[in-house]
């Protein structure tokens, strides 16, 4: 048995001993369900909700509010970091400015965003945004900044174009940096934006967990807790195959 | 020798070359080369050697057009150099500089693209590259799946792809064990027997002057001038019977007694920063 099975056996068999818990738990009844809904009620929950397709538009809403949110920090974070790295005396002066900026916890903000763009996706794509652009934009800065100069200077000395150079050494070397920058950025996106609906929203997942945690209607929770975890499973695997394809392994 | 090897077309040909760094600031300034002047003959190999700091490397980057000196010039063919000529000059660095995210086949093409080769052109050139070094069965390896010698090989490979009738080469052995740099060394001089390409080459090793080197240029210790060219009238290819005679001994000598005063003199400096090197 070779190690990457073993480690997803072992992967495996913690997430089996967690449900496996909760399964005992809850049907010898050592646990109010209103804590802790058994496993079966939140199922049959899951299925009501796909069937009766009450699902569909709080999942469609946080989806677009994470599309347009990530999408935004990705271009802005790109650019702007790419433009600041441009010249050192840029560098200098952003670098630490954006880096204080992103040691804030963000969501102090989420107040003023709410009274600027309202309770709908609107102040989640904002406020999403802002929390996905400053990893974003360091590690692009850092990125671009750290490419090994000796690159440049051979590339220079074989009468390369400024595009060529781009292309051919710029970006690809500052690509597997940046692409840290873009998990990191995602995974803050995704959770600022359910943060954000369970603080203050009309609709979303992170809505809806709240509401039917306030009315006492766990299973409910519960069964839209399992599809932000679904979610974010999913996502992360896309992102992390994306990243895996990029070397070229 | 000498007068024979006057009488060769001269290819690189240094003026007066003189280059203080330091910016605007007078307090920071360091005087790095004291007025150079040296020829390199057509097919020539031609080592630069000389305390670390005396500025035989900023004279190479002179020659490739990769800065402009304070004062003096350089010219290739009669032509001054203000930029870099990748159709006449190519370099090859002391460290790999090979694209790690390129395989060895793609890293000799993006040197023929910025050359300008046509894309058709690109991939058959890189391949007859390859094979010259020897390692046209790693054309589709990663750089970090390489050993540093023949990482090295394919800096060479790519160098020679571009057909530029000069070399450039700053210490490209520096980073490699004695044994794999001999054996480069004789392949170096393989090499210059069979192509004349001419060569301008900077390094720290005694030994390795003598034996590639036509001439070898030594440097004084900063602000580097050139003490002395010295000839090494041996033909390529030469082998390591060349090593062992008392001729090769006596010159790599005489070259120590040379650099010797140098080498002290820099040492006594040594609280002067030695980022100029």
């Amino acid at each position: 048995m070779n190690q990457t099975t073993t480690s997803r056996l072992i992967q495996a068999g913690f997430v089996a001993a967690v449900l496996l818990t909760w399964v005992l738990v809850t049907s010898t009844g050592l646990i109010n369900p209103i804590f802790l809904p058994n496993p079966v009620d939140v199922m049959e929950e899951l299925g009501q909700m796909i069937a009766d397709g009450s699902l569909w538009a709080d999942l469609t809403i946080t989806l677009f509010e994470l599309v347009l949110a990530y999408t935004a920090a990705v271009v802005s974070g790109t650019l702007i970091g790419f433009a600041v790295s441009t010249t050192r005396w840029s560098t200098r002066v952003f670098e630490p400015l954006f880096a204080a900026f992103f040691a804030i916890p963000i969501i102090v903000f989420y107040p003023l965003t709410v009274l600027y763009f309202g309770l709908g996706p609107e102040s989640k794509i904002v406020h999403g945004g802002m929390f996905g652009f400053f990893p974003i934009a360091l590690n692009t800065i850092t990125g671009f900044a750290t490419v090994d100069r000796r690159l440049l200077l051979l590339a220079a000395s074989m009468g390369a174009s400024p595009k060529q150079r781009f292309v051919r050494i710029l970006f690809p070397a500052a690509l597997p940096i940046m692409i840290t920058g873009y998990r990191m950025g995602f995974i803050l996106t995704f959770l600022s934006i359910i943060g954000s609906e369970s603080i203050a929203s009309l609709a979303g997942l992170g809505h809806r967990i709240v509401w039917y945690a306030e009315a006492l209607e766990t299973p409910k929770m519960f069964a839209y807790i399992v599809i932000v975890v679904l979610l974010a499973t999913l996502l992360n695997t896309i992102v992390a195959a994306l990243e895996l394809r990029r070397r070229g392994a | 020798m000498a007068a024979d090897s006057d009488s060769r077309p001269v290819t690189i040909r240094v003026e007066a070359v003189e280059h203080t760094f330091g910016g605007d600031d007078p307090a920071h300034h360091v005087r790095a080369l004291d007025r150079i002047s040296l020829e390199v003959f057509h097919g020539e190999m031609l080592c630069l050697i000389g305390p670390s700091g005396c500025g035989k490397s900023t004279l190479l980057n002179v020659i490739g057009g990769m800065f402009t000196p304070s004062s003096g010039r350089a010219l290739i063919d009669g032509e001054p150099i203000t930029r870099p000529m990748p159709a006449k000059i190519a370099y090859m660095f002391q460290e790999s500089t090979l694209l790690p995210w390129a395989t060895v086949l793609e890293n000799i093409m993006v040197g023929l693209e910025f050359q300008g080769v046509a894309k058709p052109e690109r991939e058959p050139r890189a391949r007859v590259a390859l094979a010259t070094v020897n390692l046209q069965d790693f054309a589709a390896h990663f750089p970090d799946q390489l050993s540093g010698g023949m990482k090295q090989r394919v800096s060479l490979a790519r160098a020679l792809s571009l057909g530029t009738e000069i070399l450039l080469m700053d210490e490209p052995f520096a980073s490699l064990d004695e044994q794999t740099r001999m054996v480069f060394g004789e392949d170096l001089s393989q090499m210059l027997a069979t192509t004349r390409k001419t060569i301008v080459f900077v390094t720290h090793s005694l030994a390795e002057a003598v034996f590639l080197a036509d001439r070898v240029a030594v440097f004084t210790a900063r602000p580097g001038s050139i003490k002395e060219i010295m000839t090494i009238d041996e033909p390529h290819p030469r082998g390591p019977d060349f090593m062992t005679t008392d001729r090769f001994a006596r010159l790599r000598n005489s070259l120590y007694a040379q650099l010797r005063d140098e080498i002290r003199k820099a040492m006594r400096e040594q609280q002067v920063p030695s980022t100029i090197d």
